[in-house]
């Protein structure tokens, strides 16, 4: 018998957890159909019905599409996994191993961010291609699909951490969420034309940060000062990350 | 010789959920290379107590170490010495065979050579070398609880806990099972088997604990246990016509209780060899002719409905 890894509470096993995970979740969740369905359905037919009928020059919806895409796809994939592992009863072998809870979420959102910027690169290109749309700065394009991703991913993470008997039923509280925050995150709209209740909710949306940041990046205006947006989304990862966490401990060994 | 000692300490181990005491102050100890069973009915608290040695539930109170290691304050470090093979668990059914027992042995940390190099063995061991390409769906339950042994063999561990490894399996399957346990314990490996199987527990087990509504009620070797209840040896008696009355029999000294059907007859004694002569005296004395005759020791089955009802009875008085 042998002890490969004598110290387990070192960084580079963790990490090497976190890639362990990581893979296995591209492996098994990335073309699952709540992935597919949530992740790259949605935001289509979201935009389809945007677009359809609005006197909107198309290069100004390219910004919009790109943030939902990434809201929508980033988002998707947390709250598939351990409800799914549950169900399957394989999350109970998993959190038996050496690695550790921390190791085990930060693979999950790193599952969502790459899922999501991957995604949220297609209308980039379409975008460049189909219309008048150029990418001013790609710094701010990368630091919102990167900050928003990451941000977003961990929102999906932390929804997936309540003990459901059902991935269905997850999917449908990350919904409840998603969905209204997409409505009062400037979007459809800009902030500064929604009503003013609504822009009190848009800065409690990650979205919103997101959204500006990549509208900045194809030579819109925003309705954040830009500093504000990189920080805000890393106050809101931060936030989400250390939910994710607590939740996730809490309830880790609820209905298996 | 051996090198022998405890390789998990049991320390006052408890767990209550949402009031109700599921495992309540238990504390034991296992040899390394023991194959220790863990027999309880349903409900005991068998599972709740390995999820709590293997890191998946924090105990409300108490400890355990893990070849020294605290399960509480050194989760990750005394996790690194185990496998667990829950009962309910699965493998990832829509990755192989191959796949499922390469991302166990990553999760260990096991170099890439030595994994490939394990896992082949493992395969060939338990006889998955040809369905090492199948997906994991594909597989029937007895092979995925082999598969599930492959991928927690894989990283080689010191203890290995099967929780109901059995459980719903074939003869066929669960034969095969037990050839495997009994395998790895002669190659030295540590088993914490639970089951409320009593016949897998006396084949398998070299020492065995029983837990019933969340208290250790006995714990010793099968042969000791039995001993310990030296009331419940009886002489059994099968009479060809006439047979001799329970309370002839009742009279006979050391003879606790006897129960009668027909021509069939068992009496409980402390004694049975003593009892079993004395009721062949009898018999012989009355004409009565006996078909066969034995005496036997209580059966693990017995010692465990023994101390689970002992422990209900104490509980009404």
């Amino acid at each position: 018998m042998t002890v490969y890894v004598e110290n387990t509470n070192s960084w580079r096993f963790q990490v090497h957890g976190t890639f362990v995970i990581l893979r296995k979740n591209i492996l098994l969740y990335y073309l699952k159909p709540p992935v597919l369905i949530f992740g790259v359905l949605f935001p289509v037919f979201f935009f389809l019905a945007f677009k359809m009928g609005r006197p909107i020059t198309p290069e100004n919806i390219v910004p919009g599409m790109v943030a939902m895409a990434l809201w929508f796809t980033a988002s998707s994939v947390g709250p598939l996994v351990t409800p799914w592992e549950r169900r399957a009863k394989t999350y109970e072998r998993l959190i038996a191993t050496p690695v550790s809870l921390q190791a085990i979420i930060a693979g999950d959102i790193l599952s969502g961010v790459i899922f999501g910027a991957c995604l949220s690169i297609v209308p980039v290109i379409l975008g460049l291609i189909l219309t008048d749309a150029a990418v001013d700065n790609l710094l701010f394009l990368i630091m919102g699909i990167i900050f928003g991703a990451v941000s977003f991913s961990s929102l999906g993470v932390l929804l997936a951490a309540p003990p459901a008997s059902s991935p269905s039923n997850i999917m449908l509280l990350s919904n409840l969420v998603r969905l209204p925050l997409l409505f009062v995150s400037g979007i459809f709209i800009p902030i500064s034309q929604m009503p003013f209740w609504a822009r009190w909710i848009a800065p409690i949306s990650p979205l919103s940060y997101a959204g500006d940041l990549v509208r900045a990046s194809f030579g819109q205006s925003g309705y954040f000062p830009l500093w504000l947006s990189p920080l805000m989304l890393v106050i809101f990862t931060a936030a989400l990350m250390l939910g994710a966490y607590i939740f996730h401990r809490r309830w880790r060994a609820k209905g298996l | 010789m051996a090198n022998v000692h405890n390789i998990i300490e049991v320390k006052c181990l408890s767990k209550i959920f949402n009031g109700t005491n599921a495992v309540k102050n238990i504390s034991f100890s296992i040899e390394s290379g023991e194959l220790f069973g863990f027999l309880g009915p349903n409900g005991a608290g068998k599972t709740t107590t390995i999820r709590m040695l293997a890191g998946v539930l924090k105990p409300t109170d108490g400890t355990a170490l893990i070849q020294g290691h605290d399960i509480c304050s050194e989760a990750l470090k005394s996790r690194a010495h185990i496998a667990v093979v829950p009962e309910e668990a699965n493998v990832y059914l829509d990755l192989s065979v191959w796949q499922n027992i390469m991302l166990m042995a990553d999760l260990y940390g096991i170099p890439r050579n030595q994994r490939t190099h394990k896992a082949v063995e493992l395969l060939d061991a338990l006889g998955l070398s040809n369905r090492r390409q199948h997906k994991a769906r594909t597989l029937s339950k007895g092979l995925r609880q082999r598969l599930m042994l492959c991928a927690a063999l894989v990283s080689e561990p010191e203890i290995l806990f099967l929780d109901e490894p059995t459980s719903g399996l074939d003869v066929q399957s669960r034969q095969m099972i037990h050839k495997i346990i009994r395998k790895l314990n002669g190659d030295g490996l540590t088993i914490f088997l639970t089951t409320h199987n009593m016949e897998e527990a006396e084949k398998l087990c070299s020492r065995v604990a029983i837990i019933n509504e969340g208290k250790i009620s006995a714990i010793d070797t099968p042969d000791r246990l039995r001993s310990a209840i030296q009331a419940r040896q009886y002489v059994e008696v099968v009479f060809s016509d006439k047979k001799l009355s329970a309370q002839d029999v009742k009279t006979l000294s050391g003879v606790s209780s006897v129960d009668s059907t027909d021509n069939f007859m068992r009496a409980y004694t402390e004694t049975p060899g003593k009892t079993a002569t004395e009721i062949a005296c009898l018999a012989k004395s009355r004409d009565i002719k006996i078909e066969q005759f034995g005496t036997r020791k209580p059966s693990l089955q017995e010692v465990f409905l023994y101390f689970t009802n002992h422990d209900k009875k104490a509980a009404i008085q």
